[in-house]
C-alpha cells in the first residue's frame, strides 16, 4: 500500500508538464490546472471500472463527461468528492495530492483531517438530490456554512437566500423537501452546494432522476451558473444538447478509459473514433 | 358486599410510584446502553464493534429474571452488594438496553447512504454528519419500536417483586394476603393499572413520533 | 468462592427441573402458536365486533405483565370458576396467551404478505372461508415467518422462570430452594444463568442458520422463475 502511495507522491513531485495528454490548443490560456487525474485506476473487487485516467481541469473550465452507462463517469466524480478511493494513481487538487499526505517527511494515506481540508475545494450535486428531508429548504442550505465555515446565523442565511434566489426558489425557504417537485429539489441541492463556493463542482447526472418536463428548469439554472464563470464544473451528463451548449471541453469515456476529448463542436459534429460515432448515433 | 377499593388505594399508589421509579431509572440506563452499543455496533473500530456485539448477544440471550437473581443474590459473593432498587434497575437496564441497541443500529443503518454522502460533499465532519444529518432521521424510525420496548420494560419491572422490592405487584400481593376473598378484584385492578401506564407510554410515543416527523 | 464439588452435587436436582423448563417452553410455544392463529384470524374477521374484541384482548394482554397474568390465572380463576388448574397447566396457558398476542402479529404480517389474488382466486373457486384459510392462505403465510416464530420459542424459554411465582418447580425455583437449604447462593444461580445462556445462544444460532438457508432457498426460487 505504502509503495503505491510513494509512487503517487513522487510522480507528482516530478511535476512533469509535458508528459500529460491535453494538447495546447485545448488548454485555457494561463493558469495551472486546479484538478489533475494522473493514471487513476479504480476497481470494485475484481471488476475494473477505471483503467487509467489522465485528465486536467483548469480553473473555471466547464467539462462535460459523456459516455455509455457503466463507463465509470460517476466513479470519476465520486473520487474527486472523496466518496471513493482510487485503487491506484493520483488525484491532485491545487497541486496537492487528495488521497495521500505527508507525515514526518514520508508519504502516507490521507487521514480524515487532510480529506476534510481538501474537500472544501470540491462540491457535488447528486443524481438523487440527497436533500436532508428533516430540514427546511433554508436549513438545508445554511447547515454547511454554519457548521463548516462557522458563519453566523445571519451571514449564513443572507448567503443562502441569495443562492436560493439564483435558483429561483427564494419563496420556498421554510418548506420541507417532501413538498417540492423533483426539479425544485435539485435546484435546492444546487444552491446547497454552491453556497460553499467550491473551486470545482461535480454535477453527477443531475437530471437523470427527473421527469422529462422538469429537466429544463434544472439545466437552465446550471447554464446561468456556468455563465458566471469562476467555478470549474465537471458535468457528468446524458444531455448532449446541454453539454454542447455549456461545455468548454467534452470528454468521451467508455469502458474505463478516455476515448476522445475535444471542443464541443469537434466532438459532436466531427467525432473521430468509431465508438463515439456509434454513441452519438443514439442521440440523433 | 362492596369491594373496599378505598382501603387499597394508598398501598397501590405507593406501589405505582415505586414501579414508575424503577421504570424511569431503568429506562435511562437502557437508553444510554442502547445508544452506546447501537452506535458502537457501527463503529469503524473493530474492538468497539466486538464489545458492542458481545453485549447485545449476551444480554439478549440472558433470561431477565435469572439475571436479576444473579445480580441481587449471587453478586454479593463477589463483594458487589447492590440495593434492591439498584439491582432491579441494573438488571432491567442491561436486558432492555441490548434490545434497544438493535433498534438504534438498524434505524441508523436504514438512513440512506446518500445522506451520508451529501454530508461528505458539504464537508461536514463525521460527528456533524451523525448529529445533524443521520441521527435526526434515524430518531423518527426509532420512536415506535422504542415505545414498544418501553412497554416491555414496564412489564419487566414487575419482576422486582421476586427480590421483594415493594413495587405495584408486590403491594398487590400484600393486599391479597389481607383481603383474600377479593383476590380476583385485586389482580384485575392490578392488570388495569399496568394497562393504563402502558397506554400512557404508547400515547407519549405516538405524540413524539408525530412531533419528530413533521417533515415527512 | 466457586466450589465444583458442590456444583456437581446440584446437578441431579437440576435435571428434572430442566425437563420441566423445557416442557413448559414447548407446551407454551405450541399454545402461543394456537392462540396466535386464533387472534390473527379473528382480527381479520368480517364481523366488526369480533375484530374489535380480538384486537382489544391482544392489546390488553400485551400491555400487562406475564407475571400478573399468571397470578390472575392461578389465584383468581379458581375463585371465579369451578376450574382449578395445577401450576404447570396454568403456567403454560399464561405463556401461551401472552406470547399468542405476539405470535398473532407475526402471523398477521405473514398473512398480509399473501397476495390479494389468492383470496380472490379462492372465492372464484367457491372455496369456503375455512377451506380458504386452511388450504390456501396459511400454507403460504406460515413458512416465511417460521424463523420469527423460532425467535419467540427462545423468548418463551427465557420467560419460564417467571412461573416460579406460581410454584412451578423449574430451574430457577430449584436453584432458589437449593440456595436456601445450603445458604450457598453463588453456584446454583450461576449454573442456572449459564444454562439459560447456553441454551438460548445455541438456539438462536440454529435459528440464524435456518433463516439464512430459508432466505437463500427463497432467492433460488425467484431465480428459478427467471
Amino acid at each position: 500500500m505504502i509503495t503505491q502511495i510513494e509512487k503517487q507522491w513522487y510522480d507528482e513531485s516530478a511535476e512533469n508538464e509535458a508528459g500529460h495528454a491535453l494538447s495546447p490548443s485545448l488548454r485555457p490560456a494561463g493558469g495551472k490546472p486546479i484538478v489533475r487525474f494522473r493514471s487513476v485506476r479504480k476497481s470494485f473487487g475484481e471488476l475494473p471500472v477505471l483503467k487509467g485516467i489522465d485528465l486536467d481541469i483548469y480553473p473555471g473550465e466547464k467539462i462535460a463527461l459523456i459516455g455509455p452507462s457503466g463507463s465509470g463517469k460517476t466513479t470519476l466524480g465520486r473520487m474527486l468528492m472523496t466518496l471513493e478511493e482510487p485503487t491506484a494513481g493520483t488525484i491532485l487538487i491545487d497541486g496537492e495530492p487528495l488521497w495521500a499526505m505527508e507525515k514526518n517527511g514520508k508519504p502516507v494515506r490521507a487521514n480524515e483531517k487532510h480529506l476534510q481540508k481538501m474537500r472544501g475545494k470540491v462540491g457535488m450535486v447528486f443524481q438523487h438530490f440527497h436533500l436532508f428531508p428533516h430540514m427546511s429548504v433554508l436549513k438545508n442550505v445554511t447547515l454547511a456554512p454554519r457548521s463548516v465555515l462557522k458563519l453566523s446565523k445571519e451571514e449564513a442565511e443572507e448567503l443562502a437566500v441569495a443562492m436560493l434566489r439564483k435558483v429561483g426558489l427564494e419563496d420556498k425557504l421554510h418548506v420541507y423537501p417532501s413538498q417540492l417537485s423533483g426539479g425544485q429539489k435539485q435546484r435546492v441541492a444546487i444552491a446547497r452546494a454552491l453556497v460553499m463556493q467550491p473551486k470545482i463542482m461535480v454535477f453527477d447526472e443531475v437530471t437523470s432522476a427527473l421527469d422529462p418536463e422538469l429537466v429544463g428548469e434544472v439545466l437552465s439554472v446550471i447554464k446561468e451558473i456556468a455563465k458566471e464563470g469562476q467555478m470549474a464544473m465537471l458535468l457528468i451528463t446524458h444531455e448532449m444538447e446541454f453539454a454542447r451548449e455549456v461545455a468548454d471541453r467534452v470528454i468521451f469515456g467508455a469502458e474505463g478509459l478516455i476515448v476522445e476529448e475535444g471542443k464541443p463542436e469537434q466532438i459532436f459534429t466531427n467525432p473521430r473514433s468509431e465508438r463515439l460515432q456509434a454513441f452519438l448515433q443514439r442521440f440523433l | 358486599m362492596n369491594a373496599p377499593w378505598l382501603d387499597w388505594l394508598p398501598m397501590l399508589l405507593d406501589g405505582t410510584l415505586i414501579t414508575i421509579q424503577v421504570a424511569l431509572l431503568s429506562a435511562v440506563v437502557s437508553i444510554v446502553l442502547s445508544a452506546l452499543a447501537g452506535l458502537g455496533s457501527l463503529s469503524r473500530y473493530a474492538v468497539v464493534r466486538l464489545i458492542s456485539r458481545a453485549y447485545v448477544e449476551l444480554f439478549r440471550a440472558c433470561s431477565l429474571l435469572v439475571l436479576l437473581f444473579w445480580v441481587y443474590f449471587a453478586l454479593p459473593f463477589l463483594q458487589i452488594e447492590l440495593s434492591k432498587l439498584m439491582a432491579g434497575v441494573l438488571a432491567i437496564g442491561l436486558n432492555i438496553g441490548a434490545y434497544g441497541a438493535e433498534i438504534v443500529r438498524s434505524s441508523v443503518s436504514a438512513v440512506s447512504g446518500g445522506q451520508r454522502e451529501a454530508g461528505i460533499a458539504l464537508n461536514l465532519s463525521g460527528t456533524q454528519r451523525m448529529l445533524r444529518v443521520i441521527l435526526p432521521q434515524a430518531a423518527v424510525r426509532m420512536v415506535p419500536p422504542f415505545g414498544n420496548l418501553m412497554i416491555e420494560l414496564l412489564k419487566s419491572t414487575s419482576l422486582v417483586y421476586f427480590i421483594t422490592l415493594s413495587d405495584l405487584t408486590y403491594e398487590a400481593m400484600v393486599l391479597r394476603n389481607n383481603y383474600y376473598v377479593w383476590t380476583p378484584y385485586i389482580f384485575g385492578l392490578l392488570l388495569l393499572i399496568y394497562f393504563l401506564i402502558s397506554s400512557c407510554i404508547s400515547l407519549v410515543s405516538r405524540l413524539l413520533e408525530r412531533r419528530l416527523a413533521v417533515w415527512r | 468462592m466457586w466450589d465444583s464439588e458442590y456444583a456437581a452435587q446440584l446437578l441431579p436436582a437440576f435435571l428434572p427441573a430442566f425437563a420441566v423448563t423445557i416442557g413448559a417452553t414447548i407446551t407454551g410455544f405450541m399454545l402461543a402458536v394456537l392462540f396466535g392463529l386464533l387472534f390473527a384470524i379473528a382480527g381479520r374477521s368480517a364481523a366488526a365486533p369480533v375484530r374489535w374484541a380480538s384486537r382489544s384482548v391482544v392489546e390488553f394482554i400485551r400491555s400487562t405483565p406475564l407475571l400478573v397474568q399468571a397470578f390472575f390465572l392461578y389465584y383468581s380463576v379458581p375463585m371465579l370458576t369451578p376450574v382449578a388448574m395445577p401450576a404447570f397447566a396454568t403456567g403454560v396457558l399464561a405463556l401461551g396467551l401472552h406470547y399468542g398476542t405476539y405470535m398473532s402479529e407475526v402471523f398477521r404480517s405473514g398473512i398480509d404478505a399473501v397476495p390479494r389474488g389468492q383470496w380472490e382466486a379462492s372465492t372464484a373457486l367457491h372455496l369456503s372461508k375455512r377451506k380458504t384459510w386452511i388450504s390456501v392462505i396459511l400454507p403460504q403465510a406460515i413458512p416465511p415467518v417460521i424463523p420469527v416464530m423460532g425467535n419467540y420459542l427462545i423468548v418463551i424459554f427465557k420467560e419460564t422462570p417467571t412461573l416460579m411465582a406460581i410454584t412451578l418447580v423449574e430451574l430457577l425455583l430449584t436453584a432458589k430452594t437449593e440456595a436456601s437449604a445450603t445458604y450457598r447462593v453463588f453456584e446454583p444461580y450461576t449454573i442456572v444463568g449459564l444454562l439459560f445462556l447456553a441454551v438460548s445462544l445455541i438456539f438462536s444460532l440454529g435459528i440464524r442458520r435456518l433463516e439464512k438457508k430459508w432466505s437463500f432457498g427463497r432467492e433460488n426460487e425467484k431465480g428459478g422463475l427467471r
